[in-house]
């Protein structure tokens, strides 16, 4: 362990990342989000804005604590019903990061795993597979998702089942296209002759070749699902109204923007941004790491 | 040529039959039609009567195929909410949602290409850098976020555009636009900004990515050694083949602005057919769900099938098959 | 003979990576006549690539090209600036690279890609004149219905055609040098013989000079005057062909040639050169080649030998080339 650790602090890849400022601001970013979505609510959180002995009407729109008339009591401010945005935040990323992380293993494990079966044995799964994804590709995911949502309803299980529907097809793409032309290759020809089963010619050949793909893909898919959780459930379809959301706390901020309370939509707002372009930063360190077409 | 009009003609037809059948089975559990139809006091028996009269009670296959056969004559029935033929109601919103997707897909195209060649032409270079970074900012944000933020600044706190609508319209193209409306601008600024941010990042990345590969490519390296000049190795040669990818996604990301017009139109109170169909989505107005679904694939497909033939016009290499 | 065309002097091309500096081209020094032809061999990794795209000033970053002098037609290439470069490539020096699928342009017609270095190169021809010189030097490099195929594009071309294609293009300007970088690895060993049969009677009949890039000594020793064998990014010999085929001096130009082989002799089993290329991070620190010597002596391990005259016009860097030559004298004798 210690062995690997010191090989990995001695790698290319890890020079290339002290070097790489944008690389470090993402992790600190997804860090602090990380930290936040676990200890935020018992170390952080104010109050629990969800439960209503705790909020209290009378203190409802407080501007932020540096405003005049904000208190240190409420760092962010407060929204109509007197909730505290900062808690209020530290409650909602939790949501956001449980569906984006969720949400983009089921996809990745479903797509992936189609992916091989597609490209390692051909023929009519690969057909069938493929046929579904090109329909589903000639459709925007929102579009999918915002009609799946619209039919089955609002609930946190259904917008994740969404969004492994609509999130699996560019890992079986990218994952069919690759073993594709691993399985070309003479060493896998040879594996075959030997009589290894393919089970494990894919876990041992296949795989490794195709990891750094899928470790791209799902970064940027992660990113990609939070804003789309928050874009939905500000539509009112994802996360219903009773539950923790930055989507749904923008969009309660966005009924009283134009009475120039703008607090309660900006924080919420800016911490999604936060959140997915630390995400995405990382996601596009590892793109240039990863990718040997660069190189 | 005219095989391959053919051939694609009928996989059109497929896609789109696929399509219809899952939006007409899936949409079988939006609300009760004829519930929608009628006040909360209607009998049981008047809601028979209706289902009856509207066909509910047949068994699905049958239902099914009068759907399709009324969807063919462009027949989706009348709105619950509204009362009017679902596809009048859309074509009435159809311009509003086609001109603000047509501006922002000029927006990122113009800003997004050139941006996308010097990144990629100069990746070391300090404003490359900013470029990059600024794009990933680009695809982070929340679309609907950034529409809130201008408004507030530009309306609420300055009071310099207006926060929501389409303003006068004027005849152009054959249909009713704003762009061309004195001041019509001024309404589509903001929303236009809003839905493009993201594509202009997608594009502008992606143009960087291609010209970045190209340039290690042979071909590039030869034409050096013909003693072609820096600018035209990179104008003439890397980006024509860059580009190549870059119309493909182009296409897809037509496609997604017409799926986020729905939040930039419900932000802006844009009259176009996005915010027309989350209207519907809450009212459970299925005529109109599904009508707008139909719709759009028809245009999708349309969209994809245009992306194909500008394809074979820049790439020599594939035929059409 | 004898008025130099490129006289080149301590040329060394350094990348500077991750690993640390690969010295791909270490202070060579060679010369090339007038209407010569000169083969440049070694193994792959040797340098003789870097060495010509030095010349023309197109390594990319992280290399960097330092020379003593790059001299052609009296002129000195060090000093020329980028924009000059765009002039003498193309139009005093054309390339003719490895791999013809890839060095064309997928998205222009063989006809556009031709005319490119006409509209560049010969700015006093109008239209009708470029496609006519188009046309003619399609034929010259052998391509059948040349009118009709200058619509093609590449893909529409095979190995060879392409090839001659790239050829042509090389060709258009009428440079006074073409350097041809392997110029038929990439294609069947039927065409191979052609290509290589075309570009000499080419060059000879422009009265062009060429400088052949290739890892195959069996190639070279048919079309050229005279040889640089290279090695680790360093000249370890050059002399008149006839001189390096029978005579070599270097341990390596000898090994070169033992592996070989050879249809009508009988051979049991190929010589070939014990070892392998040593790892550029890394290089030893006398004499580059000592570890796969079998001459290694103590000297060789510790100091690097200097290049010396061994015959006219032949040179070699090696301590002990006269023992070399005693030692295979004695085993011919015996």
């Amino acid at each position: 362990m210690k062995k690997a650790a010191k090989r990995f602090l001695k790698s290319e890849f890890f020079f290339h990342y002290k070097k790489n400022l944008p690389a470090i601001i993402g992790t600190v970013l997804i860090g602090i989000a990380i930290f936040v979505a676990l200890f935020g609510r018992q170390l952080l959180a104010i109050q629990n804005p969800y439960d209503l002995t705790q909020i209290d009407l009378s203190n409802s729109y407080l501007p932020p604590a540096w405003l005049e008339g904000g208190s240190w009591q409420f760092p962010l401010g407060t929204d109509n019903q007197g909730r505290c945005i900062f808690s209020a935040i530290i409650y909602g990323s939790v949501s956001s990061l449980t569906i984006g992380i969720c949400g983009m293993s089921f996809a990745c494990l479903i797509g992936t795993t189609l992916g091989l079966l597609a490209g390692y044995f051909g023929g009519i799964v690969d057909g069938i597979i493929m046929r579904i994804a090109d329909i589903q590709l000639s459709f925007p995911s929102m579009f999918i998702a915002l009609f799946i949502l619209s039919v089955v309803g609002q609930g946190i299980d259904k917008l994740l089942i969404a969004l492994v529907l609509v999130g699996w097809v560019t890992y079986a793409r990218t994952v069919r296209g690759a073993t594709l032309s691993v399985k070309k290759m003479e060493y896998i020809e040879a594996s075959r002759t030997v009589g290894i089963p393919d089970f494990l010619i894919i876990i041992r050949h296949v795989m490794p070749n195709v990891v750094s793909s899928v470790i791209v893909l799902a970064t940027i898919q992660m990113g990609d699902f939070i804003l789309t959780e928050a874009a939905l459930s500000f539509l009112g379809v994802g996360v219903p109204v009773t539950e923790p959301s930055l989507g749904l706390l923008v969009k309660n901020g966005f009924d009283v923007l134009f009475s120039g309370l703008w607090w309660t939509s900006v924080f919420p707002g800016m911490y999604i941004m936060l959140l997915v372009f630390g995400i995405n930063l990382m996601g596009d360190f590892l793109r240039d790491e990863l990718n040997p077409k660069l190189k | 040529m005219f095989k391959y009009i053919v051939k694609r003609l009928a996989q059109t037809i497929v896609v789109l039959f696929v399509v219809a059948m899952v939006v007409f089975i899936l949409t079988n559990y939006i609300g009760d039609p004829a519930a929608a139809l009628l006040t909360e006091e209607a009998t049981y028996e008047t809601i028979q009567e209706v289902r009856e009269q509207l066909g509910l009670n047949d068994p699905l296959p049958v239902q099914f195929v009068n759907f399709i056969k009324d969807a063919v004559r462009g027949d989706f029935g009348n709105s619950y909410v509204y009362k009017q033929p679902v596809l009048q109601l859309i074509g009435e919103r159809m311009p509003a949602t086609l001109e603000l997707v047509g501006i922002t897909a000029l927006m990122t195209l113009i800003i997004a290409i050139p941006l996308g060649v010097f990144a990629g032409a100069f990746p070391k270079s300090r404003i490359s850098k900013l470029i990059m970074t600024g794009s990933i900012l680009g695809i982070s944000l929340p679309t609907f976020w950034i529409g809130m933020m201008l408004i507030y600044i530009f309306s609420v706190k300055y009071g310099v555009l207006p926060a929501s609508g389409r303003g006068r319209t004027v005849a152009a193209l054959g249909m009713q636009l704003s762009i061309f409306a004195p001041g019509g601008w001024r309404y589509l600024v903001m929303p236009a900004i809003t839905l493009s941010l993201a594509y202009i990042a997608t594009i502008l990345r992606l143009t960087r990515t291609g010209i970045r590969e190209n340039m290690k490519q042979d071909y590039i390296k030869f034409a050096r050694a013909k003693g072609v000049p820096a600018g035209s190795v990179l104008f003439r040669h890397a980006l024509k083949n860059a580009l190549i990818p870059v119309v493909t996604v182009f296409g897809i990301n037509i496609g997604k602005m017409f799926a986020f017009t729905t939040i930039t139109e419900t932000i802006f109170a844009w009259p176009g057919m996005g915010k027309l169909l989350i209207d519907a989505i809450y009212r459970s107005d299925r005529p109109i769900i599904v009508a707008y679904l139909m719709i759009t694939s028809v245009m999708f497909v349309g969209i994809n099938f245009i992306v194909d033939i500008i394809y074979t016009i820049i790439d020599p290499r594939i035929e059409l098959r | 003979m004898g008025e130099k065309l490129l006289e080149v002097e301590n040329l060394r091309t350094y990348f500077h990576t991750f690993g640390g500096v690969v010295k791909a081209v270490d202070g060579i020094s060679f010369h090339l006549d007038k209407g010569e032809i000169l083969g440049i061999v070694g193994e792959s990794g040797s340098g003789k690539s870097v060495s010509c795209f030095s010349l023309l000033k197109l390594v990319e970053e992280p290399g960097v090209v330092e020379a003593h002098k790059i001299s052609f037609q009296g002129r000195d290439l060090t000093k020329a600036t980028e924009k000059e470069m765009t002039k003498v490539r193309g139009k005093d020096i054309a390339m003719v690279f490895q791999d013809p699928m890839t060095s064309l342009n997928p998205l222009y017609t063989v006809g556009k890609q031709i005319e490119e270095m006409l509209i560049l190169h010969e700015s006093g021809m109008n239209k009708e004149q470029r496609r006519e010189r188009c046309i003619e030097l399609l034929k010259a490099v052998g391509i059948p219905e040349p009118e009709q195929r200058l619509k093609d594009y590449p893909h529409q071309f095979s190995g060879g055609m392409r090839q001659r294609v790239v050829i042509a293009i090389a060709l258009a300007a009428n440079p006074k040098l073409i350097i041809a970088d392997e110029p038929t690895t990439a294609l069947d060993v039927t065409i191979q013989a052609q290509i290589l049969k075309l570009m000499k009677q080419l060059v000879r009949e422009r009265n062009a000079s060429l400088i052949l890039i290739t890892h195959d000594l069996a190639v070279v020793s048919e079309m050229v005057d005279r040889i640089v064998v290279m090695y680790c990014g360093k000249i370890v010999e050059q002399g008149p062909v006839e001189e390096i085929i029978h005579n070599p001096g270097h341990p390596y130009t000898e090994g070169l040639l033992a592996s070989i082989p050879r249809l009508r002799k009988e051979q049991e089993r190929l010589d070939f050169i014990p070892g392998m290329v040593p790892n550029m991070y890394d290089l030893p620190k006398g004499c580059l080649f000592a570890p796969r010597c079998k001459y290694c002596q103590e000297e060789c391990k510790n100091t690097m030998p200097d290049m010396v005259e061994i015959g006219k016009d032949h040179k070699a860097a090696c301590h002990f080339i006269q023992n070399l030559r005693q030692s295979k004298d004695g085993r011919k004798e015996g």
